[in-house]
């Protein structure tokens, strides 16, 4: 079968032309400022391409993903936070050397896990482990419980409701509601310059790229199919003697792990974290951002969260009332009319179309994975 | 801690404590019904639930401004007629969209979920055009202010009391609603084999849209309930639903009572910890009960074991 290779020729442009557009014609096209908004974008792609694992093949809805995106962000954070705050550049505080909202909220000394993030390699792990970790503990107590379904999603739901109320309320250790600010340097590299942010949108692109064949790697492997067949019957999966639950628990990991490096990258190139990243409404988005795209695919989620983002920064520029009521709209389109997405118009609508004018008399396959299903 | 405290304030404290865990009760109660009929019993995930409320609450607000311009004399009654307002605006609105857009989505719980999401913030969006993005209070009548002294120390306030009654007095409709009505036996059969329940007679459909409107218009009177003890604004509605659906869900879908029940314990448990620690914190931790209460038990305090 063709389908067994890594990846078909298809996908193989598609690929192609998406790495035109982040590498060759975004730089070219947009100024430093347009550009930085786009790499903004493409860190939600991240968590979106992990949706797209979780959500359109593995049939887990997470509308927690703004947690692990925030925890991400937030190691991150925490490390450039004590980078900033030498005892210098806060000698006007009471206590120098730690950072200033917690001066502000009368602590006197660094907590104690504030004190690894002074490592650059450590804060890098925990960008990933810390994530990966919450989702393997979460995913361990509803997984093998065989929690499902809408129940997995409204759980999900209240953690991240969780995690912001935690993070506002304990101002002196996380920055509460303002989060961390005031973000400098990277071991000494000023990351507020024009030049650091376009290499910094480069680096991005290569991480989304990483991330993008890893997801690519999974859905083409056993595992990829697993999940597929899971989310479709299942039992039948289980009566085959698989164990169900550590496929899943293994993706919603995966997931959580691309979403803390998407929010790692959020936090370099936007200069700050805060949760207004984490909680519900943001998480929520991020599940629209993988529809638009098209849920079964996972260039498609690359394409639904650049669009969706633009969408909101140009509409919430020139008519804010309009917004709201615009994305509520997709929300309700992107299920009723077309539930496969952007990908799913390409792939039935415009390619077929685009095929025909080019003149080859050739059927096209339908979408690779099939409909999807709950 | 309590060594400043002599005993008997240490008693109205609890007391004190305790009721206040009672108004919230009330308030989790009113939230929970209209969406224990809708997820208990059609599973359909509504979270547009809270903005169904928040329209009851504005529907209060214009009856309480039409009584003061032409009605003054009438004013102390207003608020019987703004419920039965909120009750039919809410449940007309329910009736649309079930027909506009649940009725396709039956099949797919989770499209609904992201469908109603979508239509939260376009009724979020409307009020907020229509009514301003501040926040709105109503006039309480006068017999509903203040408090009533129940001993030197014990201070309870009516508005308070008259929450309370609501509640019960809602929870006691629905009940009869849902096991003495002939509309209630329907939804249970259905709810219970739906392809035999249409086969012997039943509506399905007609039911389903039916049990989707009442279940709003039940929101519509929480959400008029809730304008007695706080304002409201276009946004008010996202803040409750989180604790909603963990009431429902905590209780076990589908059972009332177990609905009820887990709203007094969330409740009792939220006030009670609020007074050792700060609010955030108290809330923090009883979600992380009631969450990890679910990882243990998925499906709630009480389950009706069913054949699916």
């Amino acid at each position: 079968m063709q389908s067994s290779a890594f990846m078909s020729r298809k996908e193989i442009i598609g690929f192609v032309i998406l790495a035109a557009l982040i590498f060759v014609i975004f730089p070219a096209v947009l100024d430093n400022f347009r550009l930085n908004l786009f790499g903004k974008y493409l860190t939600y792609a991240f968590v979106a391409v992990g949706l797209a694992l979780c959500w359109g093949a593995g049939g887990i809805l997470s509308l927690g993903q703004g947690v692990f995106f925030g925890l991400g962000g937030y190691c991150m954070a925490m490390f450039l936070k004590l980078e900033a705050s030498t005892p210098e550049n806060t000698a006007i505080q009471s206590t120098p050397g730690i950072p200033d909202f917690m001066d502000w909220n009368q602590l006197t000394e660094l907590p104690w896990w504030w004190e690894p993030f002074y490592s650059l390699p450590i804060a890098l792990i925990a960008v990933v482990a810390v994530p990966v970790m919450f989702a393997f503990i979460i995913g361990v107590a509803m997984f093998t419980r065989r929690v499902g379904g809408v129940y997995f999603a409204i759980i999900t739901q209240a953690f991240a409701a969780i995690m912001t109320i935690l993070i506002i309320g304990q101002q002196g250790y996380t920055g509460g509601v303002n989060g961390i600010t005031d973000l400098r340097t990277l071991l000494g590299w000023d990351i507020r310059t024009d030049e650091a942010k376009t290499v910094l949108y480069f680096v991005n692109g290569v991480l989304l790229f990483a991330v993008l064949l890893v997801a690519q790697y999974v859905r083409k492997s056993k595992l990829g199919r697993l999940l597929i067949a899971m989310r479709d019957q299942e039992d039948r999966v289980r009566f085959s003697g698989y164990n169900v639950a550590n496929f899943k628990i293994f993706i919603f990991c995966l997931g959580a792990a691309f979403a803390g490096i998407g929010g790692a990258m959020f936090t370099l190139q936007v200069g700050f974290m805060s949760p207004t990243l984490v909680g519900i409404v943001p998480s929520i988005e991020m599940v629209i951002f993988c529809a638009v795209g098209g849920r079964l695919s996972i260039l498609g989620a690359v394409y639904g969260a650049l669009l969706v983002n633009w969408a909101k920064t140009s509409l919430s520029e020139s008519f804010p009332e309009l917004w709201l009521l615009g994305l509520g709209g997709l929300f309700i389109a992107v299920v009723m009319v077309f539930p496969n997405g952007l990908a799913g118009v390409w792939s039935e609508k415009i390619e077929p179309r685009l095929l025909e004018i080019m003149g080859k008399k050739k059927s096209v396959a339908p979408a690779p994975d099939g409909a999807p299903a709950e | 801690m309590f060594a400043d405290y002599s005993m008997s304030e240490l008693g109205a404290i609890f007391a004190m404590q305790g009721f206040a865990g009672l108004i919230l009760f009330s308030v989790f109660v009113l939230m929970a019904l209209g969406l224990a009929i809708i997820f208990g019993q059609m599973g359909v995930i509504n979270m547009a639930h809270g903005e169904f409320m928040i329209l009851g609450a504005y529907v209060t607000y214009l009856t309480s401004n039409l009584f003061g311009d032409y009605m003054p004399a009438l004013f102390g009654t207003y608020f019987f007629v703004a419920m039965f307002l909120a009750f039919l605006a809410s449940g007309a609105l329910g009736l649309f969209v079930e027909w506009a857009l649940i009725r396709h989505l039956y099949k797919r719980p989770l499209d609904t979920l992201l469908a109603t999401w979508g239509l939260s913030l376009i009724l979020q969006q409307i009020y907020r055009s229509v009514f301003g993005a501040r926040e709105v209070g109503v006039t309480i009548p006068d017999w509903m202010m203040g408090s009533l002294p129940l001993t030197d120390l014990i201070e309870v306030p009516i508005n308070g009391i008259f929450v309370m009654v609501l509640a019960v007095s809602i929870s006691i409709a629905v009940y009869v609603m849902m096991f003495r009505s002939t509309w209630g036996k329907q939804v249970r059969a259905i709810n219970q084999n739906r392809v035999m329940a249409g086969a012997v007679g039943i509506n399905t459909e007609w039911t389903d849209r039916l049990t989707f409107g009442i279940g709003c218009g039940v929101a519509g009177v929480a959400g008029s309930a809730f304008t007695m003890i706080g304002s409201t604004g276009p946004t008010a509605g996202q803040l409750y639903i989180v604790d909603t659906f963990l009431v429902v869900v905590f209780g076990g879908a589908g059972s009332l009572l177990g609905t009820i029940a887990s709203a007094f314990s969330i409740s009792q448990a939220q006030s009670i910890m609020e007074f050792f620690l700060s609010g955030s914190m108290a809330k923090v931790l009883t979600l992380l009960v009631v969450v990890g209460i679910l990882m243990i038990r998925p499906q709630g305090l009480f389950s009706l074991k069913l054949r699916k």
